[in-house]
């Protein structure tokens, strides 16, 4: 039997017996909200599994009996015994229907429409209760005998919805009966039914409560701290009689560890095995096509974890497929193919799991969710329009919030996103989405590891020990004022020359508030490169100790509200220790740029196409405005003597690391000359350096910036508004073009009787073009640099040659997936050229989309050293440039 | 007073046991005596290594490891707006109850532990209206001792850190 419709006919067996006796129990207590809304969640689930599983008849049945005890639940309709009976009729029905699946395998022929018919006339009109509906349910003995038995008893009697007076009476009277036995009787049968109807199947497997296994995983979490105490005491010990019967419990824990994680880790592949049925389904209800991807589905996690977000998920699909993906006529009309595409992908991320659920629908639109606050009064017209687009899209997150207009099977009774965010809040995730319109939405679903055991790097700061998951360590770097690591400060913002690189470090004690950060007497600091999303940063810490087993436990509500913490443990010495949470750390520092760049006004915020957040240097040189540079083009940051600046040929070079780097002023108005130390920037390739001479460094800012490219000067790429003043923004193409203008004429008859490599360069941000060209250019290449896709193709019509394309992935009208794969079934003379993607995203999925469209590699936008190798290694296999 | 038996209604001590009901663990803070309901308390510790939790509340002075569980050390002097002694006499150790609120482990840090006592329902008196708010929101009432006043203090209220941060 296949595993879905065996988990279904366990599952639903059980939740039938719970109805059975609450049914029973509503009848006793007509009033309890509680209750009802129980009975209602146990029909909703039952129903909404039949849909998944494609079993119409079972659907029907349960939405004509939630409809009525939707009624019970919002006080339109009473609580009668006729009312129980005929649902306890409908959930007999159901049973009898899941006999029969049990056994054949198949949903019943047959149809319920009687039974339907009277579950809707009492839900439309609760004036037509009259006695005896429930006789001609007639779903079986029980219910007969419920439905005569239950007025009997308790002196029951049909009410009118108004009069109150007399419920009431009713309801006293049916308080002082006697403790009810013959209710017990309908309860019962069903029951015994259920459970013969349910025991082949279940007997199969053994059913353990989540809570039995965490109460296990606790105490063996236990045990594992308790074995971490001794090993610690038999380490200061040279010889103990304990050694060896400490070496066993210490290897049987290990295996006892692992063998109870085993039994609560779960692929969450199981949590989406439901999912393309779902789809599928709902993509034939809708008339849509949908291609649903799975991605990441062996990823394992904690069982209750993947319990509690099965719903969250399943609902969230569902919402991408019924609101997000068009119908296959509009997508068309938009230009994107007919079938609509969902991923799902799931993937460890620093001690999370994070669950992407992303679209190619539509998207949210800003318009309906505005006009849908207004209507349901949630923010003033006034809140709305200081709002950004992405506080407005937060609102689906409140309670009560459907933009979907009408009550569907599909999207359910107001169970929505607010659930959603509030079960996956529960487990200590958060959910994030962004949407853009026309292109669809997509949602990241973070899910600490909570109850894990996880490796962890112990660290000291300020005179306290603090745990980072060792998963996101990269590396230890110790640095000094002599070595070739060491910290360097920029305005108050330490850097850390790494291989060639800055990093930007973040003081610890300085997050924690335990202090700024500190360099020890002898010049020693330790800095622990971590891994953060896509970020890798240093953090400064006093001491690094071991790494260590640690049992990560939720911290006390008390101090929950602290961020930075992922939670606590104890550590073998028997010390509490508290967890880091990265992430939250990261954001904590960047705080002072959010702050800066939310004071700015909303137009200069506006974000343009192609132009990330990046981190940017500012400088002052010269008169006029602050000077900015991306920091990813600067490869160190050098002060000179004055006086050691030579001049060659009338211009200023400085002997550096045993060679001679020309120095360009940043600003032809600058003054350069007398003593003192001059600020120089370094741009390095490989091994030519050029230094920009400037007046003061100010600061890193990591910023989205819009580039105003109108005034353009020699040296500038344009102006900006960063830290909300004008920047300049440099144009390091052209100092550089400066600095190695007689290296480039020397060499360049070099180069062409070698046969300068053709690149053809497209990209729509003007911003990147001139970022790249020059760097190209200054690495020997001879670049063509062009706006979008169509041209290049123009280009590959006219014949022109190329030796290599790189090209941009999102840009307007075509995107690169379609150039490529355009471009490969062209003409013969550029279909075998060697292609790069270059994006700013650059996750596995992206990889590997690239290369199936055509692409020869992938590679991130702001990794130069990676663009030009991958370059050279390719053209130094492709020989002789066509 | 006429007004007890709406009092004891409302009270914590009501949901007590009843051979319970009235005892006391009393302690000092700043020469003030304290009670907290007997039944509530946990265990008693004298110093205890407390890991410091940065970006803390300031009335929690860290966490401390007591027999496996982690336990949250709350300063009460903080908690009540209490200065530190000026001076503080080097080595005097504090001491510490815990507690058990919503199954977590709360030690609250105080001067000196003193006895269990049991004490009249009669002996019992609303706490005054002039009482400084902090004070007023953590206690649940004043006990009339013979020489002296036993302020009760209300656990669930103590433990609640938001609210005394927002007045």
């Amino acid at each position: 039997m296949d595993d879905l419709l065996r988990d279904f006919l366990t599952e639903t067996a059980e939740n039938l017996a719970i109805l059975d006796v609450e049914l029973v129990r509503l009848e006793q207590n007509p009033n309890d909200p509680d209750l009802i809304g129980s009975i209602f969640r146990i029909v909703h689930t039952v129903k909404g599994t039949c849909g998944f599983l494609g079993l119409p008849r079972l659907e029907r049945l349960a939405h004509a009996g939630e409809n009525v005890l939707g009624k019970f639940r919002d006080r339109e309709l009473l609580v009668t015994p006729e009312a129980v009976t005929l649902i306890l009729a409908s959930i007999d029905r159901i049973k009898a229907l899941l006999g029969h699946l049990e056994r054949h395998e198949a949903e019943q022929e047959g149809s319920d429409q009687e039974l339907i018919d009277q579950l809707n006339a009492m839900a439309t009109s609760q004036q037509k209760m009259g006695g005896g509906s429930g006789d001609r349910a007639g779903g079986g003995e029980a219910t007969v005998s419920a439905a005569e038995a239950a007025p009997d008893e308790h002196g029951f009697v049909p009410v009118r919805a108004d009069d109150t007076a007399a419920l009431q009476e009713n309801m006293k009277a049916a308080a002082a009966a006697p403790p009810p036995t013959l209710p017990a009787k309908p309860a019962e049968e069903p029951h015994a039914k259920a459970a013969s109807a349910g025991a082949s199947v279940a007997d199969q497997t053994i059913r353990v409560s989540v809570d039995q296994l965490e109460n296990l995983m606790t105490i063996v979490s236990e045990l594992v701290l308790t074995r971490n105490q001794l090993l610690q005491i038999l380490r200061g010990q040279k010889e103990s009689a304990f050694a060896s019967p400490l070496q066993r419990l210490n290897q049987v824990t290990s295996e006892l560890q692992e063998g109870v994680m085993k039994t609560r880790m779960q692929p969450i592949g199981n949590a989406w095995a439901k999912l393309p049925r779902v789809v599928r389904d709902l993509a034939q209800e809708l008339r849509k096509k949908i291609d649903l991807q799975m991605l990441g589905a062996e990823t394992e996690l904690d069982r209750q974890v993947l319990e509690l977000i099965k719903d969250p998920l399943t609902h969230m699909v569902r919402n991408s497929a019924d609101h997000g993906i068009e119908l296959p006529a509009d997508r068309q009309s938009a230009g994107k193919s007919e079938t609509g595409t969902i991923t799902l992908n799931a993937y460890h991320e620093g001690g999370h799991i994070i669950i992407d659920i992303a679209d190619d629908g539509r998207g949210l639109s800003i318009e309906k969710i505005r006009a849908k606050i207004l209507e349901k009064k949630l923010a003033s017209e006034v809140d709305l329009i200081g709002m950004s687009e992405q506080q407005i899209m937060q609102y689906i997150f409140r309670p009560g919030f459907s933009t979907a207009a009408q009550v569907t099977s599909v999207s359910g009774r107001g169970v929505g996103m607010d659930v959603v965010r509030t079960n996956i809040e529960r487990i200590g995730g958060t959910v994030d989405f962004t949407s853009r319109a026309g292109r669809g939405s997509a949602f990241s679903i973070k899910i600490p590891l909570t109850l894990a055991i996880v490796s962890a790097l112990i660290v000291e700061c300020g005179g306290e020990r603090f745990a980072i998951p060792q998963i996101s360590v990269i590396e230890l770097v110790k640095a000094t004022p002599t070595s070739e690591h060491r910290i360097e400060v920029i305005n108050a913002t330490p850097v850390l020359r790494l291989r060639n690189r800055l990093l930007p470090l973040i003081s610890l004690r300085k997050t924690l508030r335990l202090g700024d950060y500190q360099i020890q007497a002898n010049g020693t600091a330790f800095i622990v490169v971590v891994q953060v999303g896509n970020a890798t940063l240093g953090l400064i810490v006093d001491r690094v100790y071991d790494t260590e087993e640690i049992v990560v436990k939720p911290v006390a509500p008390i101090l929950r509200a602290i961020d930075v913490f992922s939670g606590n443990t104890i550590l073998g010495d028997g010390s509490v220790i508290m967890i880091l949470d990265l992430n939250a750390i990261v954001a904590a520092a960047g705080d002072v740029t959010n702050q800066i760049s939310d004071r700015q006004p909303a137009a200069t915020t506006a974000i343009g196409r192609g132009e990330m957040k990046q981190s940017l240097l500012l400088f002052q040189a010269g008169s006029g405005a602050q000077k900015a540079v991306p920091l990813a083009l600067v490869a160190r940051l050098e002060e000179v003597n004055r006086t050691s600046i030579e001049y060659s040929d009338g211009s200023p070079v400085v002997q550096y690391r045993g060679k001679l780097m020309p120095l360009v002023p940043a600003t032809p108005d600058m003054q350069t000359g007398g003593a003192g130390m001059q600020a120089v920037l370094v741009f390095a390739d490989g091994e030519k350096h050029m230094g920009l001479m400037v007046d003061t460094i100010l600061d890193i800012v990591e910023e989205k910036m819009t580039v105003d490219l109108s005034g353009k000067r020699p040296g500038f790429l344009g102006t900006a508004i960063i830290s909300s003043k004008a920047t300049d923004i440099v144009d390091a193409a052209y100092h550089l073009s400066q600095a190695f203008e007689s290296w480039f004429d020397a060499d360049q008859g070099a180069f062409e009787s070698n046969g300068l490599r053709r690149i053809l360069l497209i990209d729509d941000s003007p911003f990147f073009r001139n970022l790249l060209s020059p760097l190209l250019t200054v690495a020997g290449y001879d670049v063509t640099a062009i706006e979008t896709a169509d041209q290049a193709l123009r280009l590959q019509e006219s014949g022109v040659a190329f030796d290599a394309i790189i090209s941009d992935i999102e840009m307007p009208g075509m995107n690169g997936f379609d150039f490529v794969t355009k471009v490969r079934t062209g003409q013969a003379g550029w279909s075998k050229l060697p292609i790069f993607a270059m994006s700013a995203h650059a996750t596995a999925r992206d990889l590997e989309r690239g290369r199936q469209a055509g692409f020869t590699d992938y590679v991130a936008k702001f990794n130069r050293e990676a663009l030009l190798n991958a370059l050279s290694e390719t053209l130094k296999q492709g020989g002789s440039p066509l | 007073m006429s007004t007890l038996p709406a009092l004891a209604a409302t009270s914590p001590v009501d949901e007590v046991e009843e051979s319970t009901r009235g005892m006391f663990l009393t302690m000092t803070v700043a020469d003030q005596l304290f009670g907290i309901p007997v039944l509530a308390v946990q265990d008693i510790l004298s110093t205890q290594r407390i890991t410091r939790v940065p970006l803390a509340p300031p009335e929690v002075l860290g966490s401390l490891n007591l027999r496996g569980r982690i336990v949250t050390a709350i300063d009460v002097r903080t908690r009540l707006g209490i200065p530190a002694p000026t001076e503080k006499p080097d080595e005097e150790e504090n001491m510490s109850v815990v507690v058990d609120h919503d199954g977590e482990l709360y030690s609250l840090v105080i001067d000196k532990v003193g006895e269990v006592m049991s004490l009249p329902e009669t002996d019992y008196e609303q706490k005054p209206a002039t009482l400084d708010p902090r004070w007023q929101e953590v206690s649940s009432g004043i006990y009339r001792l013979k020489d002296r006043l036993l302020v009760v203090l209300d656990v669930a209220s103590l433990l609640r850190l938001d609210k005394t941060r927002a007045l």
